[in-house]
């Protein structure tokens, strides 16, 4: 752990280092998720309402996953592009040092630009709560802890998922997009508003519902309390992404030197 | 003239080796038109009545939207023509016989039809099969067609003549950085990528429509859906020939000026 603490402060550190275009970049992050969260505003504006959602209550929606993903995109990054890693060969140095490869790969790159996205998720949904999106209990404010945090691990799992995908292929794949730059788009709508089928694919098979669309059903009174427990429930998700990891690690054979 | 046009033939078949990465990207924007479209169904199921343009219409904007994405999204730089005045290797293109400004539009028209030639084709064709008013129209009469056209070459000319002012402001700035996002952000809010035009708040609409990012991808889409009718098109075109006539004429001048000033180091 104190090992992942040094690489983190290398990582900020480096990015640091170009402070004008660290900032550049920041406020490029902000404008695309700022665009993203206006074509809600500007519907909203002319619509009112969605599937019996107000505008504070899709600003909590969009905070969450907002949240999750950047959380994921800023710590998981290595995954995210270890299509760099494997074609740079240097998944051969990882593998000969004593420490888990997993460990290894996220320590490997990090994306510090992501916390100005965390930054508008916060203000969002500071906002959402002002303006009694929710009647809030302990327990609710707990829940949209775990869909925060157990929305980032999904979205790591999709990352390792792809990372996996790119020992077979070499080549990243922009399929695995649908499931990773998507839902940070389309998740500013809980996933019930694009209809059943959707919702079944996200709640069964890539279960991002379940740290969405469920858990704010409980969230908004409208539906038992046992949706707020389902974000724990998505951590499962993360076995069969382990599972094709490992099977992706052992096919894994080096170009040499 | 001519070898401009042979120099735009040349990019447009290398434009057309990556197949296979165009074949990937498709799947993606299957899934992306059919999610927007998903959502504008509920918003359409919910207040038929408070919808700016018909449904059918709406669909054909959005797989539109899809099938020519790299041909008119803002954020498909020519990355090797900003290293080349970054680095200076411009001065190469400098010793071709030839106009930069000419031979950098030839280059940017021709990258981005390559990119667009792959994609468009599967997408239209895939969402032509998808029954109304969720897929694709294709009826169009033959003069709104011809008018269709005429407005996706401006839009091109627009684009390309856009990226071009950015790249010549190059030669002022040491990091063109920070205008390219601000483009890119103002684009897709003023230029109908966000939500389409019509959709938008009444003021800012009428405003948005008078910049050039609506002549981009807003006029053209529209146009081909029917939302713009054809007695209304010589207004929008004549817009467009205005942004793309006053984009040219500042990118020429920029570059001219901007290779005046420039000294290129190293020998």
């Amino acid at each position: 752990m104190k090992l992942y603490f040094k690489f983190l402060s290398i990582h900020f550190r480096s990015a640091m280092t170009y402070r004008a275009s660290f900032f550049l970049s920041c406020l490029g992050q902000l404008l695309i998720t700022t665009n993203v969260f206006l074509s809600v505003v500007f519907l909203m504006d002319r619509f009112a309402s969605v599937g019996g959602y107000t505008l504070p209550q899709l600003a909590l929606c969009f905070s969450v996953i907002l949240a999750a993903t950047s959380l994921a995109e800023c710590f998981a990054r290595g995954f995210d592009a270890f299509s760099r890693i494997l074609s740079q060969a240097q998944f051969d140095r990882l593998m000969v040092r004593p420490r888990s490869l997993v460990f290894q790969v996220l320590c490997q790159d990090m994306r510090p630009t992501m916390l100005a996205r965390l930054l508008q998720a916060a203000v969002m949904l500071a906002w959402a709560v002002r303006s009694g999106a929710v009647a809030w209990t302990p327990a609710k404010a707990l829940v949209l802890a775990l869909m925060i945090l157990c929305g980032a691990a999904v979205f790591f799992g999709m990352f390792l998922i792809g990372a996996a995908l790119c020992f077979f292929t070499l080549e990243s794949l922009e399929v695995i997009n649908i499931f990773t730059d998507g839902p940070r788009e389309y998740g500013k709508y809980p996933f019930g508003v694009y209809g059943k089928p959707v919702l079944m694919v996200l709640t069964f098979l890539a279960p991002l519902a379940l740290v969405q669309h469920w858990p704010l059903q409980y969230l908004f009174d409208r539906g038992p309390a046992w949706y707020g427990v389902l974000p724990v429930v998505s951590l499962v998700f993360l076995i069969p992404c382990g599972l094709l990891w490992r099977l992706g690690v052992r096919h894994y054979r080096s170009t040499g030197s | 003239m001519r070898k401009y046009w042979s120099f735009f033939k040349m990019r447009l078949m290398a434009g057309l080796q990556y197949r296979a990465a165009a074949l990937a990207g498709m799947s993606t924007q299957f899934v992306w038109g059919a999610m927007e479209i998903l959502l504008y169904r509920a918003f359409w199921l919910e207040h038929p009545e408070r919808f700016p343009m018909g449904m059918e219409a709406l669909s054909s904007y959005i797989w539109l939207q899809q099938a020519f994405l790299t041909l008119f999204a803002l954020w498909n730089w020519e990355h090797d023509i900003l290293e080349a005045v970054k680095t200076g290797s411009v001065a190469y293109e400098l010793l071709r016989p030839g106009d930069l400004y000419s031979m950098w539009m030839a280059r940017s028209a021709a990258n981005r039809l390559a990119r667009a030639s792959l994609r468009m084709v599967p997408v239209i064709a895939v969402s032509a099969l998808i029954p109304a008013p969720w897929g694709l129209r294709l009826r169009i009469s033959p003069a709104a067609f011809g008018v269709f056209l005429a407005s996706a070459a401006l839009m091109v000319l627009v684009v390309c003549a856009y990226s071009l002012l950015v790249y010549a402001l190059t030669f002022y700035l040491t990091d063109p950085n920070g205008i390219m996002v601000v483009s890119v952000a103002a684009a897709d809010l003023l230029g109908g990528a966000v939500v389409p035009l019509p959709f938008l708040p009444e003021g800012l609409r009428r405003f948005a429509e008078l910049t050039p990012f609506a002549s981009m991808q807003n006029v053209p889409l529209r146009l081909f859906s029917g939302d713009i009718p054809l007695s209304q098109a010589p207004a929008a075109l004549g817009l467009q020939v205005f942004w793309a006539a006053a984009l040219i004429l500042a990118g020429y001048l920029l570059t001219r000026n901007g290779l005046r000033r420039a000294v290129i180091l190293g020998g």
